[in-house]
């Protein structure tokens, strides 16, 4: 049986609350047992064959980290990413599992499409892939999928992302019906009319620019009412990409009612405003759009206040044929599995948050919003792991990116923390000197 | 006498001394303009290309006849933007226009941004004849060599620009223009067609437009674009008229020198009333005359002379 | 007074010898063109026009009789505009009647290459068709690239390609000089 020992690295593990150097020592796919490293005697054969041990000196020791949003874009549209070349932007960030929205094509609507998915990842994937299936069948609006079939092929939630659910009663409906089978709504909280043919966040940046913009209500108005039904249902429901101060407020006064709602942000709504359109790129064009710094600064505040709990991607690889061209024809989203983890840890350098707090939103936090039973190193759980040296900068290159699109707003910028290793199920699925 | 910069793009990139070159070369283009034989031959040999995805007879003309008298060759391509080829990109059209070698490319796109990224990828100069709502920089500049001429000066104006702020490049290039040159400007129109943070750019705004008219030197109407209508942006014409349209009558709040302009084309009637768009203090016509100019003395700034620096 | 080393610089005409120059020249034109008759002055900007309005003074106070003066400014004509860093930047054209069946007298402060002229030239071409062009310069310097020669001419300096001639008038320079520097 194959064994990995993980020597002397910080194990900073928010779930079991450590942080501290320790041995860890893994076999058959899980942590078997963690030793101080100043008092570990236990002696390794050398070359001892399927022993394989990693030293980590000087580097940190997370749980592998938990992406509750991604696009991995198979079936249908290959030609941004598959679930192979997203898997493994996933694990070159020290991503161990993903969860995948349900806008393919088809729309994963339906188990045949989630079981595609789930064969493909695990022929062809490096990262452990979580389907999230459809609200309403082709993402329409109108008709609830099967939440059971969808369910029992394996789909740990439920989402129209990237077309919010403008209807008030097939959300209710929604988030109802989904307490049969504890499975999160996840909601792409906008409205589609106040947002009109906006491309950029409504304010003095768009003006100057020229730009059409969305204003901040169009995201509160909708967070407002999905809030609303989450409390008058007493569904599960989990807002994607905050990126208003609005919602962030609406968000923190709703769990403090007791409303069952969890919350992510984006590593680009925490570290970049609109000024950053200026130059009219197509990669700092997504929706939500890159809001203003006290919008920005009000997410960094929810994510200290646990009003956010998680730090997601929304990795959303677009081709060329998609970004070069005009700044409002140009689809939305920015690739951000291979970035996600060094921003955050840029707001730690600065001082805005601390390791645990973005370990926290990127481990246990979204496993426990997805119930995924992940996101920790405690003896007996699947041993996914990031190993990241903390004291390493990296410049953004997208030629080098694993991810099959480019399209990162980070070009050329340099990042401090680099991931070294990532290991999925005990096995190195990541080797970063490689 | 060259301008710091392959392209014109916008004028918020420019600073003082540049517009007031642009300016006083344009002035002594008008010489050009005036002569029995219009052509020089300064930029035989040039190639320019006018790239037009949004219908403009007046602006294209304009450049094109500037082109002409200064002996460049120019072409025009027009693009109705429903029609590009699918899945070709922006990235490839001019990859492609720039093979052919021209010397300047002047476009015109209903987007915002789109001469910044055009300029981005071809190493030939990029003139923004209008993009979207952002700048119209030769606009402004004739709209300054007009107001220059007519007041001899800039410095110290009071100038109202009147109509759909929001939508309007011409504004936008003129707050930048008139405030760098030292006037002070004000914006007017409903609350619906002012957008958030436009006083930002350096000029005061007010909905009344008996405030605008007070006290100005010039006030510059915008054309309102009907189908604004059906975005709610003002109920109808006949409202929009009564509250925000130039007739004789407003006008006699006015200074008793003051000057009109409009970008053109103007609806009579509406934003503009026929006897103040053809009366005594309406520039109308003399901000095409000098348009050409401004657009002789842009090439002249851009094309003549060897580019030294290379471009990506 | 522009700043001069005095070492490398020497005056080849004062004052009175450039008020001599334009007397001179200024009769010569009038006993070739037997009068005023059709003549029309333009100088080439900057120092050649203002010597063509003194050339004007000086033949009103002659003849009494008031010849036309103007400005052809060669700038959009000039054939090293592809060629340099900078255009130049452009300067007065004034053309105070029509130029056809007029004797023009084009007016420049130093000749040397011929090339200012020829674009001179095309420039005025633009404008009519003159029955003749005659050219009047204060300094002719040789080393001439094109077949142009002046017909009125304040004084002939040979000098070496390494040399700068330059005219100064009070009008611009605050003094009236022409000086010859050995440049670097």
């Amino acid at each position: 049986m194959t064994r990995l020992v993980i020597k002397g690295g910080r194990l900073v593990d928010p779930s079991v609350n450590i942080d501290g150097l320790f041995n860890i020592y893994i076999m058959g796919g899980r942590v078997g047992t963690i030793k101080p490293a100043d008092r570990d005697t236990t002696e390794l054969v050398e070359g001892a064959p399927g022993l394989e041990v990693i030293d980590a000196t000087g580097l940190l020791v997370a749980p592998g980290m938990i992406d509750a949003h991604t696009h991995l874009r198979e079936p249908g549209f290959e030609y941004k990413e598959t679930i192979k070349t997203g898997t493994q932007a996933a694990s070159a960030g020290g991503f161990t599992s993903v969860l995948c929205m349900a806008n393919t094509n088809p729309v994963n609507d339906n188990e045949s499409v989630t079981r595609y998915i789930l064969d493909k990842a695990k022929a062809e994937g490096t990262a452990s892939v979580h389907p999230i299936g459809a609200v309403t069948v082709g993402q329409k609006g109108e008709r609830l999928t099967e939440f059971g079939e969808l369910k029992a092929a394996g789909c740990v939630a439920l989402s129209d992302d990237g077309v919010p659910i403008t209807d008030g009663t097939v959300m209710r409906r929604a988030l109802e019906y989904s307490k049969i089978f504890g499975m999160p709504v996840v909601s792409h909280a906008e409205d589609p009319r106040l947002a009109g043919a906006g491309v950029m966040n409504e304010g003095a940046v768009s003006t100057r620019l020229g730009l059409k913009g969305i204003p901040n209500a169009a995201e509160d108005a909708m967070v407002a009412r999905d809030l609303s039904l989450a409390e008058l249902t007493g569904g599960r429901l989990h807002i994607a990409h905050v990126s208003t101060k609005g919602a962030v407020e609406l968000i923190r006064s709703a769990k403090a009612r007791g409303v069952n709602v969890t919350a992510e942000a984006t590593p680009h709504h925490l570290t970049l405003t609109d000024e950053a359109v200026s130059g009219y790129s197509t990669f700092t064009k997504m929706n939500p759009p890159l809001r203003a710094q006290e919008d920005v600064d009000a997410l960094r505040a929810g994510l200290k206040d646990g009003t956010i709990d998680c730090i997601a991607t929304d990795h959303a690889p677009q081709s060329t044929i998609e970004k070069d061209i005009e700044f409002d024809k140009a689809s939305n989203g920015i690739v951000g599995l291979e970035t996600a983890f060094s921003l955050a840890y840029g707001l730690v350098e600065d001082g805005i948050l601390t390791l645990h707090d973005i370990i926290r939103a990127l481990t246990i936090n979204p496993s426990k919003a997805f119930s995924l039973n992940k996101g920790s190193l405690r003896v007996g759980s699947q041993a996914d792991i990031a190993i990241i040296d903390l004291s390493k900068t990296w410049t953004v290159d997208p030629k080098k990116l694993k991810s099959k699109s480019k399209n990162t707003p980070y070009a050329a910028k340099t990042l401090k923390g680099v991931v070294v290793k990532t290991v999925v199920n005990g096995i190195v699925v990541y080797d970063g000197a490689k | 006498m060259k301008l710091k910069r392959k392209d014109l793009l916008g004028i918020e990139e420019l600073d003082r001394s540049e517009i007031e070159q642009i300016l006083s070369t344009a002035e002594s283009f008008k010489e050009v303009s005036a002569r029995e034989i219009k052509k020089v031959p300064t930029l035989r040999g040039k190639t320019v290309i006018n790239l037009f995805y949004e219908p403009s007879t007046r602006t294209r003309t304009s450049f094109e006849i500037a082109a002409k008298r200064m002996s460049a060759d120019a072409v025009n391509i027009s693009v109705s933007t429903s029609s590009v080829t699918k899945g070709e990109t922006l990235k490839d059209t001019a990859k492609n226009l720039e093979a052919m070698r021209p010397d300047c490319i002047v476009v015109r796109h209903s987007s915002s941004g789109t001469p910044q990224m055009l300029s981005k990828y071809v190493a030939c100069s990029v003139v923004n004849a209008g993009d979207g709502a952002h700048e119209h920089p030769s606009q402004a500049l004739l709209d300054m060599l007009t107001v220059k001429e007519k007041k001899g000066r800039i410095e110290g104006l009071k100038i109202s620009i009147i109509g759909d702020i929001t939508h309007s490049r011409v504004a936008r290039s003129n707050i930048y223009g008139f405030t760098k040159l030292g006037a002070e400007v004000t914006v007017c129109g409903p609350p619906t067609m002012i957008p958030p943070g436009i006083e930002k750019l350096g000029c005061s705004v007010t909905t009344d437009m008996n405030d605008a008219i007070r006290g100005a030197d010039v006030v510059m109407m915008l054309r309102i674009q009907m189908e604004r209508q059906k975005e709610s942006l003002f109920p109808s014409v006949r409202e929009y008229s009564r509250l925000y349209g130039l007739d004789d009558a407003r006008l006699n709040g006015a200074k008793n020198d003051v000057i009109i302009l409009h970008p053109g084309p103007i609806n009579r009637g509406v934003e503009i009333s026929s006897e103040v768009a053809d009366g005594p203090y309406s520039l109308i016509l003399d901000q095409v005359t000098n348009g050409v100019a401004v657009r002789m003395a842009i090439f002249y700034m851009l094309l003549g002379g060897t580019r030294e620096e290379s471009h990506k | 007074m522009p700043w001069r080393d005095p070492l490398k610089t020497r005056v080849v005409m004062d004052e009175m010898a450039i008020e001599r120059a334009i007397a001179r020249i200024a009769h010569e034109i009038l006993e070739r063109n037997k009068g005023t008759d059709r003549l029309v002055l333009l100088g080439i900007p900057t120092r050649g026009y203002h010597l063509a309005l003194r050339l004007q003074k000086k033949i009103e106070e002659i003849e009494k009789a008031t010849v036309p003066a103007g400005a052809v400014d060669a700038t959009l004509y000039r054939d090293d505009l592809g060629i340099k860093k900078t255009q130049p930047s452009l300067k007065k054209m004034e053309i105070p009647i029509s130029i056809d069946g007029k004797v023009i007298v084009m007016v420049d402060d130093v000749l040397y290459t011929g090339r200012t002229i020829r674009a001179a030239m095309n420039a005025l071409m633009d404008f009519g068709r003159p029955l003749a062009i005659k050219l009047a310069v204060l300094v002719d310097r040789g080393h001439r690239e094109l077949p142009i020669k002046a017909d009125y001419i304040g004084k002939n300096l040979p000098t070496s390609a390494k040399e700068g001639v330059k005219l100064h008038l009070k009008e611009v320079d605050g003094v009236n000089e022409v000086v010859v520097t050995e440049e670097d």
